[in-house]
């Protein structure tokens, strides 16, 4: 299988509020809520850890859901938002000098 | 529910400032013959102060964060606010007459992932808009950077603010705005001067004006379905509250006072002796305004148009009493739909800085109004 990387993009409007996250894509204006989980995966999406690992460590001992089901239904949601630039997508651990701005 | 709505009734909910209106500075190149603003700086905040205001807005979970003036772009650190703005993550919409916006300004702009900008043309005639302006060449300068900043693939709306100088060009504006590739949006409200100056509201279109703006397809689509009789107020109508100002938005301007909405000049708090969500919280003012029910307007409540009408309680502040009609939108409701408010029929005296057109209440022509 190969692993898949993510990353949180810049090109966004990101602000949490109560227990999910306000998205908007600064490229075609998508705006999105995202759940608990998904804003977890969101959160742990810095580059260098794969999607598997991030499924694994943080949404199987955090929700009560199988590994398998997670991770189809990641591997959807990072798809998708990668589609409109929200997240960076890659097979190869993705490296970025500048800091990951902190979503608030 | 769309997306958006859902988020803006979870944020009423959760008392969250969804969006904020941050003018950088009054001062501008521009003297519009309707604008509401002193332009002289009067001590404007620092970077650093407009820096730690951003913080506390991005800490207070604002999401929606639009920079307008004056005209922003006469502030030297303009890009460092707007991309201090972008580090918090603020959606940011950008209010300007766009005049001193070149190629590489629009760049900036795109590449700083600006969600709109919002930008003032009067007319599609250079003569007409640089009249409104006093600015020669401005219709120009603003037009060509129209173009810089839709070449960049940014989304541009233009805001046609109508008056009688300009009334007659508002369809030249929409081919305008088609023929740039941008959105184009009507206003057709001439506010007060925000030190309570009123001469400035003689500029308003007149009633027969707005009237056929409001019959005209091209801006509203379905005529029929806009300009329709209002339908009776049910219960959850006299239980909500009129606009967002103070409930989900505010204002905040150069010298940090807070306001409930750009329109509504209530003094709320200043950003530079208290801190932004103290004042967002427990500010007297903003409590006020929060408490407002339409069941609690004496005059709007018993209105036919009261679920409807699209009245400003800053407009209505304005005119001396935030829970009283705001007469500019009582023109409004009645030009849209023939049936006249239950300010006009109460024949309450108009105050000095309403529009100068007298309008005729249609006596007899409605039940519900009598």
């Amino acid at each position: 299988m190969t692993e898949k990387y993510i990353m949180r993009s810049s090109a966004i409007a990101a602000r949490v509020l109560g227990d999910e996250m306000m998205i908007m894509s600064a490229t075609d204006s998508t705006f999105f809520i995202l759940d608990q989980v998904a804003t977890a995966i969101w959160q742990a999406a810095e580059g260098h850890t794969p999607l598997s690992e991030i499924v694994a460590k943080q949404i199987c001992q955090e929700f009560d859901v199988s590994l398998e089901t997670a991770l189809r239904d990641a591997e959807q949601f990072v798809e998708e938002l990668a589609g409109h630039g929200i997240l960076l997508l890659s097979n190869q651990p993705i490296r970025c000098s500048a800091q990951r701005p902190e979503v608030r | 529910m769309s997306l958006l709505a859902e988020m803006n009734h979870k944020a009423l909910k959760l008392g969250v400032p969804l969006s904020v209106h941050l003018d950088i500075t009054y001062r501008c190149n521009e003297r519009c013959v309707h604008c509401y603003l002193d332009h002289d700086d009067h001590g404007e905040m620092s970077t650093a102060e407009i820096k730690d205001v951003l913080n506390q807005l991005s800490e207070a979970r604002v999401f929606f964060l639009t920079l307008s003036g004056g005209e922003v772009l006469m502030r030297r650190d303009f890009f460092e606010i707007l991309e201090f703005s972008r580090r918090l993550l603020f959606n940011v919409k950008l209010k300007t007459n766009a005049g001193m916006i070149r190629e590489p300004e629009a760049r900036r702009i795109r590449e700083l992932g600006v969600a709109e900008v919002q930008i003032s043309v009067y007319s599609h005639r250079a003569a007409v808009h640089d009249a409104i302006t006093k600015l020669p060449g401005s219709w120009k300068r603003t037009t060509d950077a129209i173009r810089f900043l839709r070449s960049q693939g940014l989304k541009v709306t233009i805001a046609n603010v109508l008056m009688s100088a300009n009334w007659y060009d508002y369809s030249g504006v929409v081919a305008l705005a088609h023929e740039l590739g941008v959105t184009y949006t009507v206003d057709p409200t001439i506010t007060p001067k925000i030190d309570g100056d009123s001469s400035i509201v003689k500029l308003r279109i007149e009633g027969s004006e707005l009237n056929q703006l409001f019959h005209d397809p091209n801006l509203v689509g379905d005529v029929q379905e806009f300009c329709a009789p209002p339908p009776p107020p049910g219960e959850d109508v006299m239980e909500g509250y009129p606009c967002s100002a103070g409930h989900t938005s505010c204002y905040i301007s150069p010298y940090g006072d807070v306001f409930p909405c750009v329109q509504f000049p209530l003094p709320s708090g200043n950003v530079r002796k208290q801190r932004f969500l103290d004042i967002w919280q427990d500010s007297a003012q903003l409590r006020q305004v929060r408490s407002i029910r339409a069941k609690d307007l004496p005059t709007c409540s018993s209105c036919a148009h009261v679920g409807t009408c699209t009245r400003c309680p800053g407009l209505a502040y304005m005119e001396g009493n935030m829970l009283g009609p705001s007469t500019a939108d009582c023109q409004k409701s009645f030009q849209r739909t023939g049936v006249p408010t239950a300010n006009m029929v109460r024949g309450l005296p108009v105050p000095a800085m309403t529009p100068l057109v007298q309008i005729q209440p249609m006596w007899g022509t409605s039940a519900e109004a009598r």
